[in-house]
């Protein structure tokens, strides 16, 4: 990749729903690759920023499924705000280990967790507004919003995220080939 | 238990411990004991000396086959799109309250199960059902409150209305295959006057086709059988007519089984094979008295067995399998698969099955219909067959017409009839839409009425299904893929997980929340089936799709709702339980539907 000087640099907006983080430290796993990164990308909300709303952007990557109603809300503000969405990993793209949920009854769930379980005197489901509300089921993020790219893998490899990037920002149509493409 | 343990043993002895056998095996015990309990599973792999995972995995492909017990009566609605505009659903629902059970399930008392099956091949006569895999036709509601009494009764199905289970052969039209009276035997004896060449040489000028839909040419594949290495060669005919909206061979097995059966012997004269196989879809089951009736019959006649007709080294006799309900058996290394008792996966090809087909034998795989036109070939000869139809298309093709017509039914015509012709002879007042060929075949709208039935043109294995204004195109494609979701052998990815998103994504635009992306997304999937599945039910999964999307785009874009996209499920709604939990009703605690991206 080419030092720009003097062209704009890419914006990248990146977050994480109902995951794990696995993925952004994948995404730190480029190591010193960062450095040539950061030469012609500009982060926008990220946990790497810790801006707490998306602007417009070039590229938004999104780890993590549908959980809650917080989660709509991030996924739909960065499909407004995003030209190009990408589901990053195994979560974001089938709903991954949080979706292990969706074989139970939420109602079972809550009751369980926060009202039935050994030790609780006085339990009962938290309902503070601060907290967003969970959705019946963990869904993958292309079926709330409209996505663009999958880059799958849990987590994705720094390698594979490198590359996809590099493809992505250089205009080529990414492409993810053995052995950077896995599901594992 | 042990009862189900002694008619395994039982049914597989009559099977002369054969694995080849496993499928027929299968059918008996759960004749003898209403499903497949594991006793008789166990039971069956340890006299086979097949892996227990071997006979498992065969009795879980196919739909007719029970792992679980079933109602003392199995009433099977034929779902094909013929069979719903004529009522199906409404007589189903209808069936299921008397009997109070719920689709799929059994009743309290064991007495009833309800479900639907695939096309059952009575489209013109529907809405058909099978009552313990036995046919009964032209259901109406009068009919379904008499059956729901009768199953209440508990009484026999020996004892119900004989009429109930009438299949007519509605022949409408008839051309030299149907018209003519046929002699047992003399299509034989002209063939082998002729010599096995010679008798070759007649096919070869006839141009005949195979009529099963790939219309290869059959003197082509019976050469390459006659010339493949090997002694014990094999014809199979393959009967198992699964096509939606296809029944023109189960005329051909109900009025010309005598042709049908000639045609398999006048293959065995051909290629030298000994063993004839008949491979009867599921469906059809009532028809097997019938057909082995016909073969004894031939058999006392010196038509079959050692030394056909006193000419010494012909020997040749035929067995029928019976199939248990599964559409991919159609295909005809599927259809190998399944005659040598596994799941009906089809192989790769090459080997074609001339060379290496039933048990790695030479092997002749030819449609019903293709095998009673060769008894029209060694009567007439080659050259005369070839002079009805077009260049490529030579002879008359049967059409299994249904749908919004006054006179369904079969109907013969040479090669190279327009469908508005076929149209007007049907009865068809304001026809809009034509699916000739099937589920997997090519949807035909108004403009392209002129075009002609021929390989050339629109090539069919003769369904022919004509809706009028009334019907929803649509409906009609969504119809056909569930078809091909649920038969789907789920050997390969593209195709078993392919379905299933197509049916997904067509769902979603019926219930009203369809989006301009996915119109986009069914067409990357439609070109993925077509491209990357293993055979051509995967590849032709989404013909009626690309079709209708085509020529009948306003049909879907009028159930679109947003330009972008749209959740197929509904985000507040999905937020209702832990409101309940909570007891919150503040704006957080709801999700816009209008709060687009």
């Amino acid at each position: 990749m080419s030092d720009s000087i003097g062209m704009p640099r890419v914006r990248v907006a990146t977050t994480s729903l109902a995951g794990c983080f696995g993925c952004h430290m994948s995404l730190l796993d480029m190591d010193e690759r960062l450095l040539e990164l950061a030469k012609v990308v500009e982060f926008d909300r990220s946990p790497l920023t810790d801006i707490k709303h998306c602007g417009p952007c070039d590229i938004g990557l999104i780890e993590g499924g549908v959980c809650n109603a917080e989660n709509v809300h991030v996924l739909r503000e960065f499909r407004r705000n995003c030209k190009t969405l990408v589901a990053v990993g195994a979560c974001a793209i089938n709903g991954g280990l949080p979706a292990q949920r969706n074989h139970l009854d939420l109602g079972d769930c809550l009751q369980q967790v926060y009202v039935k379980r050994d030790g609780i005197e006085e339990g009962g489901v938290p309902d503070d507004p601060e907290l967003p509300l969970l959705l019946d089921r963990v869904h993958p993020i292309h079926e709330v919003v409209r996505v663009d790219y999958f880059i799958p893998g849990c987590p994705p490899s720094g390698d594979a995220i490198w590359k996809f990037l590099t493809d992505l920002i250089g205009g080529r149509t990414p492409r993810l080939a053995h052995p950077l493409l896995r599901f594992d | 238990m042990q009862d189900a343990e002694r008619i395994a043993a039982r049914a597989v002895e009559r099977h002369r411990r054969e694995p080849s056998q496993l499928l027929q095996i299968l059918i008996e015990t759960q004749d003898g004991i209403g499903h497949l309990p594991v006793e008789s599973l166990t039971r069956i792999a340890e006299l086979l000396d097949l892996p227990r995972s071997r006979v498992e995995g065969v009795a879980g492909f196919y739909s007719f086959l029970y792992a679980e017990p079933v109602g003392r009566y199995r009433i099977l609605f034929s779902d094909n799109i013929i069979d719903r505009m004529l009522g199906s659903r409404e007589l189903m629902e209808r069936l299921c309250r008397r009997l109070d059970v719920a689709p799929g399930q059994v009743s309290a008392g064991g007495e009833a199960s309800v479900d639907t099956t695939s096309c059952t091949g009575m489209g013109d006569q529907g809405p058909a059902i099978l009552v313990n895999g036995l046919a009964v036709t032209r259901l109406d509601e009068a009919r379904v409150e008499r059956i729901a009494s009768l199953v209440a009764a508990g009484t026999p199905l020996a004892e119900w209305p004989a009429e109930y289970f009438h299949v007519d052969d509605n022949i409408r039209r008839r051309g030299v295959l149907l018209g003519e009276d046929f002699v047992p035997g003399a299509a034989l004896q002209a063939a082998m006057v002729r010599g096995r060449h010679g008798w070759l040489e007649e096919v070869r000028m006839s141009g005949l086709r195979g009529r099963g839909g790939a219309g290869f040419s059959t003197a082509v594949k019976w050469m390459a059988c006659s010339e493949a290495a090997g002694a014990d060669k094999v014809v199979v005919c393959n009967a198992d007519e699964g096509e939606p909206g296809t029944f023109k061979d189960r005329v051909l097995l109900a009025s010309q089984a005598e042709r049908v059966f000639e045609g398999m012997t006048l293959a065995a004269w051909a290629t030298g094979a000994r063993q004839g196989l008949l491979y009867l879809r599921g469906e059809y089951r009532y028809l097997l008295k019938h057909l082995r009736a016909v073969l004894a019959v031939r058999r006392a006649a010196g038509l079959l067995g050692a030394r056909i007709l006193g000419e010494g080294g012909f020997d040749f006799d035929i067995d029928i399998h019976l199939g248990a309900g599964a559409y991919v058996c159609g295909e005809e290394t599927a259809l190998l698969e399944s005659l040598e008792g596994k799941r009906g996966t089809p192989r790769i090809r090459p080997p074609f099955p001339v060379t290496h087909g039933y048990l790695g034998r030479p092997t002749v795989v030819n449609n019903v219909e293709t095998l009673a036109k060769t008894t029209l070939i060694a009567l007439q000869g080659g050259a005369a067959f070839a002079a009805t139809g077009t260049a490529q298309s030579t002879g008359t093709k049967l059409l299994s017409i249904s749908g919004d017509c006054a006179y369904p039914g079969v109907y013969e015509y040479p090669f190279g009839v327009t469908i508005a012709h076929v149209l007007e002879d049907c009865g068809a007042h304001d026809p809009q839409v034509v699916q000739v060929g099937g589920a997997s075949g090519v949807t035909i709208a108004g403009h392209e009425f002129h075009r002609r039935i021929a390989f050339e043109d629109v090539p069919t294995a003769g369904a022919f299904m004509v809706f009028d204004g009334r019907r929803d195109p649509f409906e009609m494609a969504r119809n056909f893929v569930h078809f091909f979701a649920h038969e789907s052998c789920g050997f390969c990815t593209p195709c078993r997980v392919g379905t299933a998103l197509l049916k997904g994504y067509m769902d979603k635009l019926a219930s009203g929340k369809g989006a301009k992306m996915d119109l986009a997304d069914i067409e990357w999937l439609d070109r993925l089936l077509k491209n990357a599945s293993h055979c051509g039910l995967g590849s032709s999964a989404p013909n009626p799709v690309i079709d209708t999307l085509v020529k009948f785009r306003p049909a879907y874009e009028r159930r679109l709702v947003s330009l972008d996209f749209k959740p197929a499920f509904d985000l507040d709604a999905a937020l209702e339980t832990a409101r309940r939990m909570t007891g919150r009703d503040d704006p957080a605690a709801h999700l816009d539907w209008r709060e687009e991206v």
